[in-house]
Formats: structure tokens, C-alpha cells, sequence
């Protein structure tokens, strides 16, 4: 039976929606219609003059080499951050699954770091690798590692992808705990005794009955490492050394609040907007599914 | 082919409970073993623990010949089926029946034959590419039965694999396992709580209570001379009537001399008579209630209050109820007075703490 609710004045149910209403329109669609706008606009450097140019700042951007390089540099960096942060935690869940001592206690700490904030999560590894300050990098010194992520653009991205995917592993950990656990225990037995070693009984039955969790996770880690490494990169890098860890996300907040350039961030940002609603549409459309094996 | 002898296994837990404590079975070769007992009695532990899914902390598994205790499960030459089935869901029913082999190392030619092989004793030809999920209840059970007899193993293990099913499939499947199992004639340990399950298919029977082992011995021999209480009120249905009596009790009924003990008698052993045969009981009873159940009729009734000579042992039956056993046909109205008899062969006498059997 359907549940319907009968109000007297036909004004009240449109009072109760409105401060719901307000707020996405006021905080969400609003500012995107401004990106829309803006995206479609040229300002001078001082912001005195104006002029509607049409899809000038995208054909600038889809020009521009830099551009380009950003688009790839996000997708190396959102695989990398997902790769990096599923094995790990698909390697603590399997280890935690095990009817341990104290099991409780250390899935509780393996939750913790994901109540970390992304700022937080890039100022507490840039102290452990800082090359003067940090304590591991005076390891990393003394075993031959020329180590400097200030300079070298190549460490500052894999420091980057470190400290993203370390974020996300608690979250994964979750995810594949619940996962695991879901899986009756009898079927690792009757693995067991068809012979199958504890490698072999991992990639034929474990992986395979977890593969729905581990898509949903793919895409749940590619929209984190796209959107939300933000925080991470502006404590830790700043986009640099050079331009070597800025994203698509760190782009439009750099060229358009530091560089001014407001029309050619409004442009990015819808683009970003375009994507995420890509990711979002392959995530429901797969998620929704119920049995993937 | 292998026998199975356990020695003195006990299983105790870290937390220092004692889930088995000290059993000795002896299962030769292509016998059908039952364990049987009310859940918690340790069954599905020791069972385990022959599969090497438990580990055993004191006694000895001798798998033909071999101590196991330290073996893995996939070396000691074992098949299992879960009570849950535990089939691969990401298989195929060929598949899954395949797996066991393919870890083998086995040659994908003869995995093919064995496979074909077990569907066709099985049925399940036309089902070999689809998937557990797109099976029934019965069908994952024949999966999980062929699973285990590819390996062709020296011991099929099985864990309550009918407890799943419905009735009418639950009597299909256990002649077919029992059928099976003559033919393979391979050894077979089987848990189950279910006492009829365990008295049709046991060659052998372990009755367990408590992490212990109460009886073991031919089903039939056990029906007829339970060891002990529990096993007289455990096996058949519906359980034997269990009585406390005094010495004297025993004395000037049954002629026994002795201590205190317990009097037991089967609902089948009663007739309703107004003689008392010869060293036989005799009870006077009025009738509380009637289960007809086609075939035969349970009649429940209660000992007069006079009559309350024999008291029911607390726990085993209410006070004064006495189960009696009667063809379909006959079944007196409810508040008669009835009277009914056993003769002296069908009476059973254990000591005053049950744990013993007098023979009398």
C-alpha cells in the first residue's frame, strides 16, 4: 500500500520542501549556473572589463597543452591512489578476517585514519618525508634514496598517491571486511579440503566472490582520488614541484584563484562537473546490480 | 577404503571449555558411521576435527593407518558435504565438481570423464553449466554429493546434509546417500540430530551427549538395549517412558533386588489389558489426550493419583505422563480409565543416576 500523507492547505507541503529546496538551490545550483556563465566570459586581469566570448575558454583549454597533461596526470594518479589503497586494504581485510586475538581492537585502529582530515592526512606525511624535516627521510637518505619531493616531481607524486591511498584504505578495509564476512566460512573450508592452497584458494574463490565489492570500491576510490585529494595536494605540494602534481581539481582552484583567470576555471569546473556525473551514472548503473559473479 | 579409528580425542577450547571429551570410535572400512545427539553434544566439532577443520588437542585420528592430527584437510584424503551445501557460487555445477580435481593436478580429459561421470549417477547433466544460484535446494545438494565422490576419497565426511530439505526430499535424499554409499562402499562418517535419519542409515552408530560418547553399536542393538537414560529417551520416537522407583518399588514390581533406579519402558511395549502378565508391570491410566496419526495413535496418559507408585524422573517426562503406542485403529475416549501392561522382556532398568544399564 502506498503511504500518502493528506495536508489541509495545499501551501504546507511546499513550506516543508522549501528550506531543502532553498539550500540546493542557493548552494548548488546557483553556483553552477554562475560556472556555466562564467565559463562563457573573458575578464581582463583587474576583473574592469567583461565580454561574453562563447566557447572560446574551452577551445583555449582543449589547446592547451597543459591542460592535457593535468587530464592525464589525474587519471595515473586516481589509478594509482585506487590500486595503491584496494591491495592494501584487500590485504589487511583478508589478514583481519582471521579469528585472531584482540580482533576487535585492531579493526577498530585500521578504521581510524578515514576520521582524518584530507589537510591533516597531507601535513602528518609531509613531516615524516619532508626532506630536512622528515623522520623517514632521513632512512630513505641513508639507504641511497636521493630524496627530495620538493624537487623531484616524480616523488612528490608518488608521496601524493601515498598519502591519498593511505587515507582511503580504512574505508576500503570496511568494504572488504564486510565482504569477507559475508562469504560463508564453509566455503573456504570446502576449498580447503578440495586442495587448494591458501594462494590459489585467495584468487579462485575469495577474489571472485568479493569482484562486486571491489568494482563498487573502484569507482567510490576514482571519484575520491579525482574530487577530494584537493586538501592533501594544497598542504602537502601546492601543485609542484613545477606543475607536477596538479590535478584537474588543484587546476581550477590554481589558475582560477591564483592565476585569475576565471573564465577558464568556470570552463574546467564544468567539465569536472560533466565527469562526475558520468562517474555517478556508471556507478549507480553497476552498483545497482545485485550479483556481478 | 580406509578405516577410521579415533583414540581418545578431546577438543578443548582456549577459553577452557571442554567441547569433546575423550571418544573412542572404531569405523572399519565402507562402514556407515552416524554421530547423533541434540546440538551442542559435540557431533559437528568431532567431525570437523576428522576433516581437520578443528584442531585436536589431545587423542588420536587414525585415517587408514595414518595419524592425521597434524595433516592438512586436503591431504588427508577426505570429501565433505556442508550442511549450508558450501558450493562455489561463482562456479558452474561442472565447475565446482571440477575444482577438487584441477587442484589435484589432475588431467582436464580425466576431470571431464569423472565429472560426466558423478552428474549422470546424479542427475545433473543437463544442469552442469548452470549456476548454484539457479538451482534448487535438492539440486545443490546433489552438487555438493558429487562434489565429494569425483575425489573418489577413502571418507566421505557429512555434516547434517539433509537438515536443509524438505521432509519428502529429506527421505528421497537419505535412501540415495545410503544407496550410494553401498555401492562406492567407501567409509562415511555422518552427523545428524535427527535420531530416524541416524537409525536408517547407520551401519554403525555413536550416540553423543555433552562432549561424550553415550553408546555406540548397531542401531538396532542400540534401540533394544539403550546403555543409559539418555540414549533410551534419545533414540526412538516417541522417547521410552522413563520412571524413578524406589528399591522396594523394584523389589515387589519387577522382583529386582538392588538400589533405587529407573524403569523404562517403550510407548510401542505397552498393550492395554486388563491382565498383568507374568513379572511384567501393569498401569492404571486415565487417557489425557490422543495424537492419531494414521497409522498409529499416541495415547498420553496420566498415573491415577493412588497409583503414584512410579514418579517420572524430573526432566524426562511431566509427572505421571505415560506415552502409549497403539495401532491406528483403536483409541479410547479422552478421561477413560484405561489399564496397560509390559511384559517383563520389554522392561529396561537403569541405575538411580541413569548412566547405567541393569540388566535384569
Amino acid at each position: 500500500m502506498q503511504k500518502q500523507a493528506i495536508f489541509q492547505s495545499r501551501l504546507l507541503p511546499y513550506a516543508l520542501v522549501a528550506p531543502q529546496l532553498a539550500i540546493v538551490l542557493i548552494f548548488f545550483y546557483w553556483p553552477a549556473l554562475q560556472a556555466v556563465i562564467q565559463s562563457f566570459l573573458l575578464q581582463d586581469a583587474f576583473g574592469l572589463s567583461t565580454s561574453f566570448v562563447w566557447f572560446e575558454n574551452y577551445v583555449d583549454l582543449f589547446r592547451d597543452a597543459a591542460y592535457f597533461e593535468a587530464v592525464v596526470r589525474t587519471f595515473v594518479f586516481s589509478f594509482a591512489i585506487a590500486a595503491t589503497s584496494l591491495s592494501f586494504a584487500l590485504l589487511l581485510a583478508v589478514m583481519a578476517d582471521k579469528p585472531l586475538r584482540g580482533s576487535m581492537l585492531y579493526r577498530t585502529l585500521l578504521i581510524w585514519p578515514y576520521a582524518v582530515a584530507p589537510p591533516v592526512v597531507g601535513v602528518l606525511w609531509i613531516f615524516m618525508l619532508h626532506p630536512s624535516l622528515g623522520v623517514l627521510s632521513r632512512y630513505l637518505r641513508n639507504m641511497g634514496i636521493d630524496w627530495n619531493p620538493l624537487l623531484n616531481g616524480d616523488q612528490a607524486a608518488s608521496l601524493i598517491i601515498l598519502a591519498a591511498a593511505w587515507k582511503q584504505i580504512s574505508y576500503n578495509f570496511l568494504f572488504f571486511l564486510a565482504g569477507l564476512q559475508a562469504i560463508p566460512k564453509s566455503v573456504f573450508e570446502a576449498a580447503a579440503i578440495d586442495g587448494a592452497r591458501p594462494m590459489r584458494r585467495f584468487w579462485t574463490v575469495t577474489f571472485p566472490l568479493l569482484s562486486p565489492t571491489i568494482f563498487f570500491l573502484l569507482v567510490v576510490n576514482i571519484v575520491y582520488a579525482f574530487f577530494d585529494t584537493f586538501g592533501i595536494i594544497d598542504t602537502m605540494t601546492r601543485g609542484g614541484p613545477g606543475t607536477s602534481t596538479v590535478t584537474l581539481v588543484y587546476k581550477v582552484y590554481s589558475d582560477g584563484l591564483l592565476g585569475g583567470n576565471l573564465g577558464s576555471s568556470a570552463a574546467q569546473s564544468v567539465i569536472l562537473m560533466v565527469m562526475v556525473i558520468v562517474l555517478t551514472g556508471i556507478q549507480f548503473r553497476f552498483v545497482e546490480r545485485k550479483v556481478t559473479y | 577404503m580406509a578405516n577410521v579409528t579415533l583414540r581418545n580425542v578431546r577438543k578443548t577450547y582456549p577459553g577452557g571449555f571442554e567441547a569433546i571429551k575423550g571418544v573412542n570410535v572404531d569405523v572399519a572400512d565402507g562402514q556407515f558411521c552416524v554421530l547423533v545427539g541434540p546440538s551442542g553434544c559435540g557431533k559437528s566439532t568431532l567431525l570437523r576435527m576428522v576433516a581437520g577443520l578443528e584442531t585436536v588437542t589431545g587423542g588420536e585420528i587414525d585415517i587408514g593407518g595414518r595419524i592425521v592430527n597434524q595433516v592438512e584437510p586436503a591431504d588427508r584424503d577426505i570429501a565433505m558435504v556442508f550442511q549450508n551445501y558450501a558450493l562455489y557460487p561463482h562456479m558452474s555445477v561442472f565447475n565446482n565438481m571440477a575444482y577438487g580435481l584441477r587442484n589435484r593436478g589432475m588431467k582436464e580429459a580425466e576431470v571431464k570423464t569423472r565429472v560426466d561421470e558423478a552428474a549422470r549417477v546424479l542427475e545433473l547433466t543437463p544442469m552442469l553449466e548452470r549456476k548454484p544460484r539457479q538451482l534448487s535446494g535438492g539440486q545443490r545438494q546433489r552438487v555438493a554429493m558429487g562434489r565429494a565422490i569425483v575425489r573418489q576419497p577413502k571418507v566421505f565426511l557429512f555434516d547434517e546434509p539433509l537438515s536443509n530439505l524438505d521432509a519428502k526430499l529429506r527421505i528421497a535424499m537419505r535412501v540415495e546417500i545410503r544407496k550410494l554409499q553401498r555401492r562406492l562402499n567407501t567409509t562415511s562418517i555422518y552427523v545428524t540430530h535427527d535420531q530416524l535419519e541416524a537409525m536408517t542409515l547407520a551401519d554403525i552408530l555413536v550416540v553423543m551427549n555433552g562432549g561424550q560418547v553415550e553408546q555406540v553399536g548397531n542401531p538396532l542393538a542400540i534401540y533394544e538395549k539403550p546403555a543409559t537414560t539418555f540414549v533410551a529417551s534419545f533414540i526412538g520416537a516417541p522417547p521410552m517412558n522413563l520412571m524413578s522407583m524406589r528399591a522396594d518399588e523394584i523389589k515387589s514390581q519387577i522382583g529386582n533386588s538392588g538400589d533405587a533406579g529407573i524403569l523404562g519402558i517403550r510407548p510401542e511395549d505397552f498393550v492395554i489389558t486388563d491382565q498383568t502378565p507374568v513379572g511384567g508391570v501393569a498401569l492404571p491410566l486415565t487417557v489425557e489426550a490422543i495424537e492419531r496419526v494414521g497409522a498409529e495413535t499416541f495415547v498420553y496418559g496420566s498415573r491415577a493419583q493412588d497409583e503414584q507408585r512410579v514418579a517420572a524422573t524430573p526432566g524426562e517426562l511431566p509427572p505421571g505422563e505415560v506415552i502409549v503406542r497403539i495401532p491406528g485403529s483403536e483409541a479410547p475416549p479422552i478421561g477413560q480409565k484405561i489399564r496397560v501392561a509390559a511384559l517383563r522382556q520389554k522392561l529396561h532398568l537403569f541405575s538411580g543416576d541413569g548412566r547405567t544399564r541393569i540388566e535384569a
